[in-house]
């Protein structure tokens, strides 16, 4: 009878130590990806002063569009590192006003033809696909987070340890569109 | 899902090396008893060497699959949007980043080998790099690292070793018994009442040494079989997104010239066929058809 209780006690100890494990693991893979975007942030925002820089001289008639990129560049910089919503938020503005750069860049032969722009071109839709996919990966890792929360036993041990659900960071829908430009 | 691919494709693997010992040591019997007359010098030497040959492959199969078929290793300086494109893959798909190969060949086509995704190495063609698009692109290395993340890679690249030593070995025999004999017959040519029972064993030997061919190319072919196309072109889309890349991809690959540089034992490994391409899935076809890949797309 007591070894009874005794194994019963042992089961549900070691259960809940396995269960807390898991939800914390599954946490630190939600943070962990959260952090590969923000690399990946860190770095498009690095290459656009280079972007401007080489953009500036061949196309002069189009300062608007650089001056909005460099603003969100830097209203980038000012979001605190907790808030992913707004983080992401102002990224796609950013991300749009780059790919209308790119389009804008046909029109001027010159500049298409500079191997520094072609380079920075390639490296900064990397980093777009890159923001793109590790978003998509935050996101799968914070539903199999959430649904630990939600599903039994781990919802106990969730709520006694105050783990709270994560947000789901949106996809643009003209993610995958190709941008029109008039001339 | 993915947990259940792997195990299925490690069990696969362990199948394909008992068989390949069970055929090997079989084909040096046969061997040691045309030429010398006695099976066990064929069987002792056929272990010990596919021993030694299952431990290079195991050490480096992608390096040697990858001279195989002509491809060169490059760097992100060579190629920056493939490169890339395989970072991104290798991202969403979860898995260490693959080394990168490029095989000079003007037929659009790609492949995946290695033991595992920790040893992994993805090829493409010139011909593919020149003919598609990024999307389209991110679609096929979307294919290629699917193979890798659920171990395809380790069953289809363990396959072609066996098809290629086996080849080799049945290559080798055609030649040397067909037309000196063996060394048995004129050793024995002045004994000329040869027993029918070796007459008999005689004959089990050389159609041993030589049915092997065919049948172990049906044996690969069973074992790569097409489904895992369907389902690396689904998990392809789970990974991009974007069915609309795989399926223009499939499409222009569809109409393209068969490969130059193809070696005929990876056939299995590719993307698509490198050979000749049938308008529906034959039988005994490594790849589905074309049509069939892009028609389940587009219901996806």
């Amino acid at each position: 009878m007591l070894f009874a209780i005794i194994g019963i006690i042992v089961v549900i100890i070691v259960g809940y130590i396995v269960i807390y494990n898991g939800l914390q693991r599954a946490k630190i893979n939600a943070d962990e990806s959260w952090s590969q975007i923000d690399v990946q942030l860190k770095r498009r925002n690095d290459l656009i002063p280079n972007l401007v820089e080489t953009t500036k001289g061949y196309a002069k008639h189009e300062k608007e569009a650089l001056e909005q990129v460099v603003s969100l560049r830097n209203q980038l910089t000012q979001v605190p590192a907790g808030d992913h919503a707004e983080k992401m938020k102002v990224s796609n503005a950013l991300s749009d006003s780059l790919k209308s750069i790119f389009a804008l860049a046909e029109a001027y032969p010159d500049l298409k033809a500079n191997q520094n722009f072609l380079s920075l071109q390639e490296e900064l839709t990397n980093t777009e696909n890159k923001i793109a996919y590790s978003r998509q990966l935050y996101n799968s890792t914070v539903a199999i987070f959430n649904q630990k929360i939600i599903v039994f036993p781990s919802n106990i041990v969730a709520k006694i340890h105050h783990f709270t659900n994560l947000n789901f960071l949106e996809v643009p829908t003209e993610e995958k569109a190709v941008p029109k430009v008039k001339f | 899902m993915l947990y259940q691919q792997i195990a299925r494709n490690k069990r696969k693997t362990w199948g394909l090396l008992a068989i390949f010992m069970v055929i090997l040591i079989l084909v040096g019997a046969g061997l040691g008893y045309l030429l010398d007359n006695r099976p066990t010098t064929g069987i002792v030497i056929a272990g010990i060497g596919s021993c030694i040959y299952l431990f290079i492959i195991y050490q480096d199969s992608a390096s040697l699959v990858m001279r195989m078929n002509h491809a060169e290793e490059i760097h992100e300086q060579d190629n920056p949007q493939l490169w890339h494109i395989v970072e991104d893959m290798a991202l969403v798909a979860q898995v260490p980043m693959p080394r990168v190969y490029i095989v000079p060949d003007k037929s659009p086509n790609a492949f995946a080998t290695g033991r595992d995704p920790e040893h992994s190495a993805v090829a493409v063609t010139t011909g593919l790099l020149a003919l598609l698009d990024r999307e389209e692109l991110e679609g096929v290395l979307g294919h290629e690292l699917s193979h890798v993340r659920n171990y395809d890679i380790r069953v289809s690249t363990i396959a072609v070793a066996l098809v290629a030593v086996i080849s080799f070995i049945s290559g080798f025999a055609s030649r040397y018994v067909w037309w000196f004999g063996g060394g048995r017959s004129r050793r024995d040519s002045n004994d000329k009442n040869e027993s029918p029972i070796t007459l008999i064993i005689k004959i089990v030997a050389i159609l041993f040494v030589f049915i092997l061919g065919p049948l172990t190319a049906t044996l690969v072919q069973m074992a790569l079989s097409r489904n895992r196309e369907y389902l690396a072109d689904a998990s392809s889309v789970a990974l991009t997104r974007n069915p609309h890349g795989l399926i223009s991809a499939l499409q222009k690959i569809e109409g393209s010239q068969p490969m130059k540089q193809a070696d005929p034992s990876s056939a299995g490994l590719y993307f698509e066929s490198p050979f000749k391409r049938g308008h529906r899935t034959s039988w005994f076809a490594t790849h589905p058809a074309t049509s069939d890949r892009i028609s389940r797309l587009e219901k996806m």
